[in-house]
């Protein structure tokens, strides 16, 4: 018994070196998995409200409203009551935090208007479009509608 | 419509950029041979085909100097290799990538390293005692400090050693077939998404590791300008003609499965296939590299050949069939990223030279491995003069 | 023996009682997380309509998108594409997304074919195949619906992106981490809607709430043919298409 101890002796060294490396292995993993790991799934609970925390860029046509009252009374009892403030004039977050600072930018009319009404098969039939060159002949179409109330 | 550049058809916008690259082909490729060198190995060891014994040693360091490389490519590959530790502190038991680090280190340690050290534990301590200079002081390290090396503590040895191969049988489908799995459970890829895939994946790589011992173990011995063992040799290729005609039996049938069942894939893959897989699928994975050496082996198995013929034979068979299954691993990888998700369009592949997933470090890659082999067998050389280790035998002789 | 034994059971008492204690207090800091700013995730699901009659490929959205998420050039989280059909071929339809309808589509004047627009993004599935394959735990569902990237702890090895059956992932060029559709979740939790939805001018895109019982998504659901893509792939997504045709993909 004591003789074949010896013969296989040498099986608990390469043992206790898997046995090491497994015990640093798990000291390493506890200090290293972040700590609100798996709180709510498998994930880092804390990425949450990092991605929560990222910056606004669109206010939202709330806020336009409140400041803007005038233009916006106008738009929601005109055509594009459904168009929000930003879809033309661009993100304006940055703007309402700082409105003397920071102005939106200048808009291209031309290209705004005809971006959506420019007429194109692929759009539905209820859709307002219109082919500008039969339409205006090429005017600018801020000569006829105000955007905020486009009907005529 | 718009063109793209490089796209035929429509595919999604994200799409256009294939995701994985040659490294992704590199991975199963590596792991592939280690998985099929350990199976030669275990051909010996456990089914006891004494014919294959001189390749044993040398499949062992073959599979470890190709498992220390395997992880190269993917590290190279990920976007933030830095935290590829993440996988073994938070591994999502849904994934089956979550499995790679735990499924390496368990090979590596558990079946690779114990049972190479267990096999040359006495000729360690035999070079411990009689080396001098840095090497010896190496050897000392290796031996863990145990210099026991009575009979009954080698046959001890020899017992476990024979566990650690019946239990690494197992654990190599597993190292390779995960691989397989993580391809064949994408249900959103046509081209991946079979059960097929771990198995077809599992006997290509056996080929493939049985090819690369049989052209490394040929190599050796012109090296050391000894004479091939003939008997070796030809049951290798035997087992490497088996091997490799299941492989080619189980994609034939996936193709012809996908054939006759036309789903809504399938005039998207096929169309693929006839023209920007057709070089890389047809031409080399198919005819060059599968049909041609399972031909050249088939012949001998059926006629009668010189030896020196049948050694030539060896050479082509071994190195059309390592094309072959790099090429294999090639389509399903970028094959199967260069069709649309849509069904409506295709990409292309572009290959960098000196990019960081280019061909230069893949071909660096590739070496790599075969110049750790070479230090391995430096250190522990697979063949002790005249005589072929046996297992459980007193220190080989010199 | 009997003083060792009562002070194993106080000490096993005290562990225990130790135990249930920090379990509570985890539970209740816990809690206070779930709900914290005002917004309380286990009261909100998120979802999306689209109403495809209503889209008019202005590509407000995508710009919006781009403009409010910092999405790189090349790449997207939200895109529109055409689609012309003729007749009854609904196997070949003819499909278009120019630098994903960024800026517009150019005008088709084709009266002989079918043709509309299908505004995509990332759907939000309920049993996402990307959240299963990630190896780490950096992609994840929300408690309020939505599915999302910790990019701090994203490895970049874009297994995601091969599972995702829509072509809604990708990998930022800068942060080498993977990327995609939040649903403007920092938009969401503070009450706003999505860029994408806020820039609409036609109202195609509604943010839904599908846990608030007031939310409008109900009378959507209740009352239209609605339709998700892929939905043989069983992922099942939250954004409902209204007017989808078979042809789409």
């Amino acid at each position: 018994m004591n003789r074949k101890w010896k013969d296989a002796a040498h099986l608990i060294r390469p043992a206790v070196v898997f046995l090491a490396g497994l015990l640093i292995f798990l000291g390493l993993r506890s200090a290293l998995v972040p700590s609100d790991f798996g709180k709510w799934g498998h994930y880092r609970a804390g990425a949450l409200e990092e991605i929560r925390s990222k910056p606004l860029r669109y206010a939202g046509k709330e806020t336009c409203a409140g400041c803007h009252v005038e233009q916006a009374g106008q738009w929601e009892a005109g055509k594009h009551a459904r168009v929000a403030c930003e879809a033309c004039h661009g993100p304006a977050a940055a703007h309402a935090a700082d409105f003397d600072k920071v102005k939106p930018a200048r808009l291209d009319i031309a290209s705004l208007c005809s971006g959506c009404h420019e007429k194109d098969a692929a759009k539905p039939s209820w859709f307002r479009q219109v082919a500008s060159a039969e339409h205006s002949g090429g005017a600018g179409c801020e000569g006829c509608h105000q955007p905020h109330h486009p009907k005529l | 419509m718009t063109p793209v550049p490089g796209v035929e058809g429509f595919m999604y916008p994200n799409e256009v950029e294939l995701q994985w690259s040659i490294l992704i082909v590199l991975y199963p490729f590596i792991t592939g041979l280690v998985a099929g060198a350990f199976i030669l190995a275990s051909l010996e060891r456990v089914f006891r085909v004494k014919a294959v014994r001189p390749t044993y040693r040398l499949s062992l360091l073959t599979a470890l100097a190709f498992l220390l490389v395997a992880p190269l490519p993917l590290q190279l590959h990920l976007g933030r290799p830095e935290r590829s530790f993440e996988m073994f502190l938070t591994p999502h038991r849904s994934s089956a990538m979550a499995m790679f680090g735990f499924v390496y280190l368990w090979y590596l340690l558990v079946v690779l390293l114990a049972e190479i050290w267990l096999d040359y534990r006495a000729d360690i301590v035999r070079m411990a005692l009689t080396e001098r200079g840095w090497r010896r002081w190496v050897y000392r390290a290796l031996t863990l400090g145990s210099f026991n090396v009575s009979e009954a503590s080698l046959r001890i040895d020899d017992r476990v050693g024979y566990a650690i191969t019946v239990i690494g049988i197992p654990s190599a489908f597993l190292l390779h077939g995960y691989v397989g799995f993580i391809f064949g459970s994408v249900k959103a890829n046509a081209w991946w998404s079979t059960p097929l895939m771990p198995v077809v994946f599992l006997f290509s790589a056996m080929s493939s590791g049985i090819a690369a011992v049989l052209l490394i173990y040929m190599v050796a011995m012109r090296l050391q300008r000894r004479p091939l063992d003939m008997d070796c040799a030809d049951t290798v290729a035997k087992y490497l003609f088996y091997v490799f005609l299941s492989d080619f039996a189980l994609e034939l049938l996936d193709l012809v499965h996908r054939i006759y069942e036309a789903d809504e894939s399938f005039r998207s893959l096929d169309f693929m296939v006839h023209t920007r897989l057709w070089t890389s699928q047809v031409l080399i994975q198919i005819l060059l590299g599968t049909c041609l050496p399972l031909a050249l082996l088939a012949a001998v198995q059926l006629w009668k050949w010189s030896a020196p013929a049948r050694t030539r034979i060896y050479w082509a068979a071994g190195f059309l069939t390592l094309v072959g299954i790099f090429a294999m691993r090639w389509n399903v990888v970028i094959g199967g990223q260069l069709f649309s998700k849509s069904y409506l369009g295709y990409t292309s592949y572009k290959l960098g030279l000196v990019t960081r997933e280019g061909l230069l470090p893949s071909i660096a890659l590739m070496l790599l491995p075969f110049g750790i082999l070479w230090i391995l067998i430096r250190l522990l050389p697979p063949w002790m003069g005249k005589e072929i280790p046996g297992h459980g035998a007193s220190p080989a002789t010199s | 023996m009997d003083t060792s034994r009562r002070e194993w059971l106080t000490g096993a008492g005290k562990l225990f009682v130790l135990g249930f204690a920090t379990a509570a207090g985890v539970e209740t800091s816990g809690q206070a997380s779930l709900n914290s700013g005002g917004y309380d995730v286990r009261k909100h699901y998120w979802a999306m309509t689209i109403d495809i009659e209503k889209c008019i490929g202005c590509g407000n959205c995508v710009r919006a998108c781009e403009k409010e998420n910092g999405v790189p050039e090349g790449f997207f989280r939200t895109w529109v594409e055409r689609y012309e059909i003729k007749g009854a071929d609904l196997e070949h339809p003819q499909v278009s997304s120019p630098d994903g309808g960024k800026h517009g589509f150019p005008p088709s004047n084709r009266a002989d074919t079918k043709q509309f627009f299908v505004p995509k993004l990332c759907n939000h599935c309920q049993d996402s195949p990307c959240v299963q394959v990630c190896p780490v735990g950096a992609t994840f569902d929300s408690p309020d619906g939505v599915v999302l990237v910790d990019e701090s702890y994203c490895l970049g090895c874009r297994y995601c992106v091969q599972a995702c059956p829509y072509g809604c992932r990708y990998i930022h060029p800068e942060k080498r981490t993977v990327d995609k559709c939040t649903l403007c979740y920092h938009r969401i939790t503070r009450g706003l809607t999505t860029a994408c939805c806020e820039a609409c001018p036609t109202q195609a895109r509604v943010l839904a709430d599908l846990a608030n019982p007031a939310d409008p998504v109900h009378e959507f659901l209740r009352t239209n043919k609605v339709q998700v893509l892929k939905p043989h792939m069983a992922t099942r997504p939250k954004v409902f298409y209204r007017g989808l045709d078979g042809a789409v993909r």
